[in-house]
């Protein structure tokens, strides 16, 4: 059913997109605040769940790519975006029927109802990722398969690019890479087109929704002053592993990623027991006591202890005090394709995938 | 060396003489509705003691709360137009877009966005289109407005485009007053451009603020040059702070824990501050307080300014003490009497129980009336002082970075509540003139420069020797001594995303005040 958003239902979105982000994909402050004023301006935008699409519908992805920190100075513009998904609409000679997030974690969470807002399109409750990652063939659709081209990228200068075709999703990334280099870093883009049948057979769904209901659930809980990671787990089927806080973040940069290590030392009932973190960009393999206990697929969300927000790699800093959950993966992601694309290996981490949540 | 701290509180303005590095003499005068005057009062009274008598002193530095108060309680703000350095970039986030309705109201006089400035590699992003600034400018001026604030899209990397605009905007409006974002620092365009608005909008209030402290000091007869302290603990000589008062926002807190490092000799070490109503824990590390993240808000606006990393819990003497009784256990705070101590505390007459009362019956403190206590056994005592020290411990527990046990330095009026034994805490360090330790905070305060940039392509030793001199300079062009120079905080981040070897370093260095 198509449902209009609150901009309150937005503000909730901001926060639970972040939670999913896992550590990265970038604080989603600066989109919200692109909404709030849209809002204010009258724009409102919709929410579809994908089983109302027609299977020949046509579904544009709405994706920013970049480096985050060059999103805090050439701030995130909802006009451009829009503009990705028009040059798209050119470039295919075809009209989208809504559009959908790439990425639910973090800003990407909230651009596609950027775009929405000046497109009057509805967004299908719907992404590719379920969180955040760092690459394009770390998608639901690039382990189905389906095709990585043609795609559209954007400049607020006027500057307009599409990759037209490409022979696999690790090109797709790696020319897109270099055009949104050249651009400054940061790029508006619209993914690959989808129809309404790739949509509802290799999307991951609801995955709006479930971060409006972490992010009302964390808002709430402020708000009474309760316990905002008890909050989560009650509308989430995650799993607490650690509270702490960190003692030291190693930090260093590898073929353009954010690489490190967190350490966290225990407090309250794990106090006497130490973590770790793992991350490149996105939090991807935690360790109890110098044991992997929780990796990638599974969702590692780093929380601020107190008031139950995301905590992200490029800003965790010495001494805060956190809780580490985890949550569960789409199972598109645990089978062994899946698991190629986005498992522990795909980050060149030599382990088996067990779930946190199969013990 | 010679110096006369004064911190202006919300209850005491306090004064102190340091000389050769001693705290000769400490004094405290009511702070008065105009600041002003508690200040004069404070040093009449400093004087009067006959310290001052026939000594030449260095520098007045004085800590106060007067700019940050005026944005929270919106009073006397200078209405402010802001020119944006970027299009076509961040148009649909314009300036003021993030601030509280009410204050943006009171403050923004106007708004311009121009096409300029620059790429996170010092490429250009668009050329500066001066015609356009031109053109606002007599704008602005047409609207009466005197107080601009310029920003531009990576202007920490790259001044160049706010400083020219800054000139095409003076060549206009001759008398304006005005701000480049540049100058307050950080990456983070919003928030960087929301701290030039601020320090904009303080135009007329720091003006006549500085002139003020400039002439009680000259009233009271001494004649030194006047430094504001400011929130990294560091000063800055009035002529800048007249022009970036925003940089003193936060001053007290801090300089109370620069005041117990000073005091203890120790640099690494936590400190507890016991105010009357309010303790701060925080951390110092090589004599200087431990950051807050990164963003901080004033008066709702999202900022990134450099304040310490503080843990408030509400225990101080004033703290309300309620006894277990049939209505509940033992409690300690969080409502104090706060400055009416003296008229509610039953040890004074009053009716209301507090921790100092508390105090007075055990013998920790000379005070009031001791009969008016007398019905609090020892073991009544025992037991708040055992809450207030839990409490106390609890706090420490959370701002603790280190697992083993580290000194405590304890300061402040309220600092009897501080037992000599703490779990997590190797020795609680009592000392002579806490309760001044942020007169003395601002009278031992040095002079800061900070470098926050990308550097491309150099190797990391490179990089942080480039940052490391620009630092340098900045702080000589603040008022540092050359070679007195030390470097406290040296940090790089490589980025994520970013071609080449690109990567973010922060450097800070400070040095004792030059010489005039």
């Amino acid at each position: 059913m198509k449902r209009e958003l609150s901009l309150d239902d937005i503000e909730s979105l901001a926060v639970g997109a972040w939670v999913l982000g896992t550590g990265g994909g970038g604080n989603p402050y600066l989109p919200l605040l692109n909404m709030r004023l849209l809002y204010k301006q009258g724009h409102r935008v919709h929410l579809i769940d994908s089983n109302e699409l027609a299977d020949d519908a046509l579904v544009g992805t709405v994706a920013g790519m970049g480096a985050p920190l060059i999103g805090q100075e050439r701030l995130n513009d909802s006009l451009t975006l829009a503009r990705a998904v028009t040059l798209m609409e050119r470039h295919l000679g075809r009209k989208f029927d809504a559009l959908m997030s790439m990425e639910i974690g973090g800003s990407n969470g909230i651009r596609p109802f950027m775009a929405a807002a000046h497109l009057d399109l509805p967004v299908v409750d719907t992404d590719t990722m379920g969180r955040a990652y760092p690459e394009l063939q770390m998608t639901s659709v690039a382990v189905g398969d389906l095709t990585g081209y043609p795609v559209s990228l954007v400049d607020v200068r006027g500057f307009e690019s599409v990759v037209h075709k490409v022979p696999s999703w690790k090109w797709a990334e790696r020319v897109g890479r270099k055009i949104v280099t050249e651009y400054g870093s940061t790029a508006a883009t619209c993914q690959p087109p989808r129809t309404g049948a790739e949509v509802k057979q290799w999307g991951i769904h609801g995955t709006t929704t479930k971060a409006i209901a972490i992010g009302t659930a964390v808002r709430e809980a402020q708000r009474r002053h309760e316990d905002p990671i008890a909050a989560i787990l009650s509308v989430e089927p995650g799993k607490l592993l650690y509270k702490g806080k960190v003692i030291d973040v190693a930090r260093r940069t590898t073929e353009g990623f954010l690489r490190g290590v967190v350490r966290f030392d225990g407090l309250d009932e794990h106090r006497g027991s130490t973590f770790s973190i793992n991350f490149q960009n996105e939090w991807i393999v935690g360790s109890r006591d110098d044991k992997p206990v929780v990796m990638t697929p599974d969702l590692i969300c780093v929380l601020d202890t107190v008031t139950g927000e995301a905590v992200g790699s490029e800003t965790i800093r010495y001494g805060q005090r956190v809780t580490v959950i985890a949550l569960p993966p789409t199972k598109i992601f645990l089978t062994p394709k899946g698991l190629q694309h986005v498992g522990p290996r795909a980050f060149g981490y030599d382990l088996d995938f067990r779930s946190v949540f199969s013990a | 060396m010679r110096r006369i701290g004064i911190d202006v509180g919300g209850t005491n303005t306090d004064a102190v003489l340091i000389e050769e590095g001693k705290v000769v003499r400490a004094v405290k005068a009511p702070t008065s509705e105009d600041v002003t005057t508690g200040i004069l009062d404070s040093l009449k009274s400093l004087g009067s003691t006959g310290v001052l008598q026939g000594k030449k002193i260095d520098g007045v530095m004085i800590g106060t709360t007067h700019f940050i108060n005026a944005v929270v309680q919106r009073r006397h703000l200078t209405r402010v137009a802001a020119l944006r350095l970027g299009m076509p970039a961040s148009a649909s986030l314009p300036p003021f877009c993030d601030w509280p309705e009410g204050l943006a109201a009171l403050v923004r006089g106007g708004v311009w966005m121009v096409e300029g400035g620059h790429e996170y590699d010092g490429r250009l992003f668009m050329p500066l289109d001066e015609a356009a600034v031109t053109r606002a400018a007599e704008e602005m001026k047409a609207a009466g407005l005197k107080s601009v604030g310029i920003s531009a899209i990576f202007s920490p990397l790259d001044p160049g485009h706010e400083r020219r605009a800054a000139e095409l905007v003076a060549k206009v409006i001759p008398d304006a007053v005005i701000t480049c974002s540049s100058d307050l620092g950080r990456i983070g365009l919003l928030e960087r451009e929301n701290a030039g608005l601020l320090n904009a909008a303080l135009a007329d209030l720091a003006r006549d603020t500085i002139a003020a402290f400039e002439k009680a000091i000259a009233d009271s007869g001494i004649a030194a040059p006047l430094f504001i302290t400011q929130n990294d603990g560091t000063v800055a000589e009035a002529s800048q702070a007249r022009r970036l008062p925003v940089y003193s926002f936060a001053s007290g807190a801090t300089n109370s824990m620069r005041g117990a490092a000073y005091l203890s000799g120790l640099s690494d070490a936590m400190v507890i501050d016991v105010g009357g109503t309010t303790t701060d824990v925080g951390q110092l590390k090589h004599g200087f307080p431990r950051e807050a993240n990164s963003v901080v808000k004033v008066g709702g606006v999202r900022t990134l300014f450099r304040m310490p990393d503080l843990l408030s819990i509400g225990l101080g003497g004033g703290s309300h003490v309620q006894l277990a009784s049939e209505q509940g256990p033992l409690k300690v705070g969080p409502v104090s009497v706060g400055y009416r101590l003296l008229r509610e505390g039953i040890a004074f007459g009053g009716e209301q129980l507090t921790t100092t009362d508390i105090a007075i019956a055990a013998g920790v403190l000379e005070l009031g009336d001791r009969k008016k206590v007398a019905h609090l056994d020892a073991a009544t005592c025992k037991g708040v002082f055992a809450e207030a020290a839990r409490m106390a411990e609890e706090a420490i527990d959370r701002m603790k970075t280190e697992a083993g046990d580290v000194p405590l330095i304890a300061v402040g009026g309220g600092a009897f509540l501080i037992p000599e034994k703490l779990p997590g805490v190797s020795r609680v360090i009592h000392v002579e003139h806490g309760d001044c330790a942020n007169a003395v905070g601002a009278a031992i305060a040095q002079v800061s420069g900070e470098c926050d940039q990308i550097f491309k392509d150099l190797s990391r030793a490179e990089a942080l020797s480039a940052a490391q001199g620009i630092a340098n300079d900045r702080a000589v062009a603040a008022g540092a001594a050359r070679a007195s120079l030390n470097t406290i905080e040296s940090e790089d981040m490589p980025l994520a995303y970013l071609p080449g070897n690109s990567v973010r370093v922060r450097v800070r260095v400070v040095g004792d005040v030059a010489a005039a």
